[in-house]
């Protein structure tokens, strides 16, 4: 073996390496839920690093309580709805922005962006006003309302984004078509869109599913609440003590539909739909 | 099938004045080619035709109505695009039948319309492919295609052999002639290539700076160019143009006298200018003949390029720094370094004024 086939050697194992570093590190935590939760309560604390035992005890727990299948029902509902209003309104909003001229587009984007940068705290009490005088407090209108505007800064500004980049000329063979505005959107660009779409209606889902301060603050009863604040107020056996057994697998619940859907569209993500658009 | 009228059209972006005045008529069934360098207003002109940029000033008529604020699609022109700018999502048959759904066809004549555009571009084996699986050539007639489709009064088409390799364009340069034979609608071409512009054209129309130039026939053009500018731009390789002074002036013609070529007689008519006016003389390379060197008249041979067919002979000229072309028939007798004569057919030279209008020939004016 000569130099160079053993410096390529070295690249390769330190590049591997490196690969399972940041693999455990990310995955590590939820892999020992998943083991956790599988543990009966007597062995909690016993550190393994295989699963060591199926106990689904704790799963049968939660799944019993009705307040927690409520629960991933309001965050099903609630975080569906945000990315189905961000989409429509992001898809539109970018179409202005990125397609029709109009004096104080730059502004527009700049105050979008600047929206995007206010911490939720900074506006909690502030929103908190707005849903009680919309008579949203302690309804799922009132998460999905604000949710969306903490969404859509960065759903508009990755639409807007990508809708520049389609060729100019697509769009007006659709006018030359006979295409309206609407149908140049939903039947020419949306098809082209879905890529960003896909990221940006994920990233949308996943804010709005683990999100916590609002969802704690606007809601009052157990019927309304979403899933992190109702596996936040999973109670033990006593005040002393806190049911990890339960709660790491409500987490584990809760964790793997995300999974999936960012399995499902990462081929939409990564696919490049707009090949062939242009030129030979 | 229409005409087209333009009459004293104009287009402004912002401050800066693109199409300035431009009046043409385009008849019922003729291809005319917009030419001109980069720049020049080529494509804007077409997209104010298309309805795709609004009218600043001026008026468009198509078949006699006034169209200036009518939607594209109420105009009845399709236009193919350079980039091609098919549907990447849809199969050739759904782009070409995406204006005729729009148009709200029933679904028969849908298909019937675009089975018939398929056949005369010869696309019935691709109607089920993308465009991404599509060669360059292909992709061009689904351009076609899908402006043809909907059955436009007039084709417009914004340079479309540009993305295309040069064999290809040749191909598809044939092709899009024939067809337009096959067809007989009314086609309007831009582009920037004048052996396109030439080879296609019932019509030519020579566009510099947002100005007509000159409009006719691509005989016209080559043989009686209205400006120096013209002269310029049409033919391959260009016209040589030497600096000339005017020596004198009669019924039949002038005499004039150009450095290195000593005295000419030409049938131009140049009495509209003074004695010593600076005229310049253009002369097309194959007009151009080379002799023996005689006396002090002589020019030195730079370079022979061998084409094959012909022989370019490039020439140190005596003002300037563009080197001056010969073209003859191979072979050719001459060689870098000889000294030679130089002869114009004097039938076939041009005389350009002090601000490059052509001179006419005073048989002409007489006649007329
Ligand atoms: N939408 C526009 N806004 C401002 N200027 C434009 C626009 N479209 C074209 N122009 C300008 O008009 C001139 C002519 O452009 P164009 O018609 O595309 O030339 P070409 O003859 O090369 O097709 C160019 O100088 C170009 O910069
Ligand atoms: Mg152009």
């Amino acid at each position: 073996m000569n130099q160079y086939q053993l410096i390529k050697l070295a690249k390769r194992v330190g590049l591997y390496a490196l690969i399972a570093v940041v693999m455990v590190y990310a995955i590590f935590p939820f892999y020992y839920a998943v083991i956790t939760s599988l543990k009966p309560s007597s062995e909690l604390f016993r550190v393994d690093f295989w699963l060591s035992s199926l106990d689904f005890g704790n799963y049968v727990q939660i799944f019993t309580q009705k307040s927690f299948v409520r629960a991933i029902f309001n965050s099903i509902i609630i975080s569906l709805s945000v990315v189905l209003i961000a989409l429509l309104l992001g898809i539109t909003a970018s179409y202005a922005l990125g397609r029709v001229r109009f004096r104080g587009r730059t502004t527009v984007m700049l105050v979008i962006l600047g929206v995007s940068m206010f911490p939720q705290v900074a506006v909690l009490s502030g929103l908190f006003e707005v849903i009680r005088a919309l008579n949203l407090y302690n309804n799922p209108g009132g998460l999905i309302l604000s949710y969306t505007i903490f969404t859509l800064p960065f759903t508009v500004w990755v639409l807007t984004t990508f809708m520049r980049q389609l060729p100019m000329e697509l769009e007006e063979a659709a006018i030359m078509d006979g295409a309206t505005p609407w149908v140049t959107i939903t039947k020419v660009f949306l098809p082209l869109m879905w890529p960003a779409m896909a990221t940006t209606g994920l990233l949308a889902f996943i804010a709005a599913w683990n999100e916590f301060l609002f969802a704690l603050t606007f809601t009052l009863t157990d019927d309304q609440r979403t899933v992190p604040v109702a596996i936040a107020l999973i109670s033990g056996g006593s005040q002393h003590e806190l049911p990890w057994g339960p709660i790491m697998a409500a987490s584990v619940t809760v964790t793997v539909p995300l999974v999936i859907l960012v399995m499902i569209f990462q081929r939409r993500i990564v696919s490049g739909l707009t090949a062939g658009a242009v030129k030979g | 099938m229409a005409s087209v009228t333009l009459e004293k059209l104009n287009k402004v972006f912002g401050h800066t004045h693109i199409i300035k005045d431009v009046d043409l008529t385009v008849a019922d069934g003729e291809f005319v080619v917009f030419v001109g360098p980069s720049g020049c207003g080529k494509s804007t002109l077409l997209r104010l035709i298309a309805g795709l940029e609004s009218i600043t000033d001026g008026d468009l008529k198509i078949a006699d109505g006034v169209v200036n604020d009518l939607p594209p699609r109420e105009r009845g022109v399709g236009m193919v695009f350079q980039s091609y700018a098919l549907y990447p999502h849809m199969t050739v048959y759904e782009n070409m039948a995406f204006g005729l759904k729009l148009a709200k066809m029933a679904n028969e004549t849908v298909d019937d319309r675009v089975m018939a555009t398929a056949r005369i571009l010869q696309l019935e084996e691709l109607l089920h492919r993308k465009p991404k699986e599509l060669s360059g050539g292909q992709r061009q007639r689904v351009a076609m295609g899908r402006a043809m489709a909907r059955e436009p009064r007039i084709l417009l088409f914004d340079e479309p052999l540009s993305n295309l390799d040069a064999s290809l364009r040749v191909q598809m340069r044939n092709e899009i002639a024939r067809l337009h034979h096959r067809l007989g609608s009314t086609m309007i071409y831009v582009t920037h290539d004048q052996v396109e512009a030439m080879t296609l054209a019932d019509k030519i129309v020579v566009l510099r700076a947002g100005r007509i130039e000159q409009v006719g026939s691509p005989q016209t053009l080559y043989q009686q160019p209205a400006t120096r500018f013209v002269a310029g731009f049409i033919g391959s390789p260009t016209m040589n143009f030497m600096p000339a002074q005017l020596l004198s002036s009669d019924g039949e013609g002038c005499k004039v006298k150009a450095p290195g070529l000593g005295e000419l007689a030409l049938p131009q008519d140049a009495s509209g200018e003074s004695r010593g006016a600076d005229l310049t003389l253009g002369v097309r390379p194959e007009h151009l003949r080379l002799a023996e060197a005689q006396g002090d008249n002589a020019f030195e041979i730079v370079n022979v390029e061998y084409l094959g067919n012909e022989v370019y002979v490039y020439l140190e000229p005596k003002a300037g720094d563009t080197l001056l072309i010969h073209r003859s028939e191979a072979p050719s007798r001459w060689d870098i370094g000889q000294r030679v004569a130089l002869v114009p057919e004097l039938e076939h030279v041009h005389l350009f004024d002090v601000e490059d209008r052509a001179l006419g020939l005073a048989k002409q004016r007489q006649a007329a």
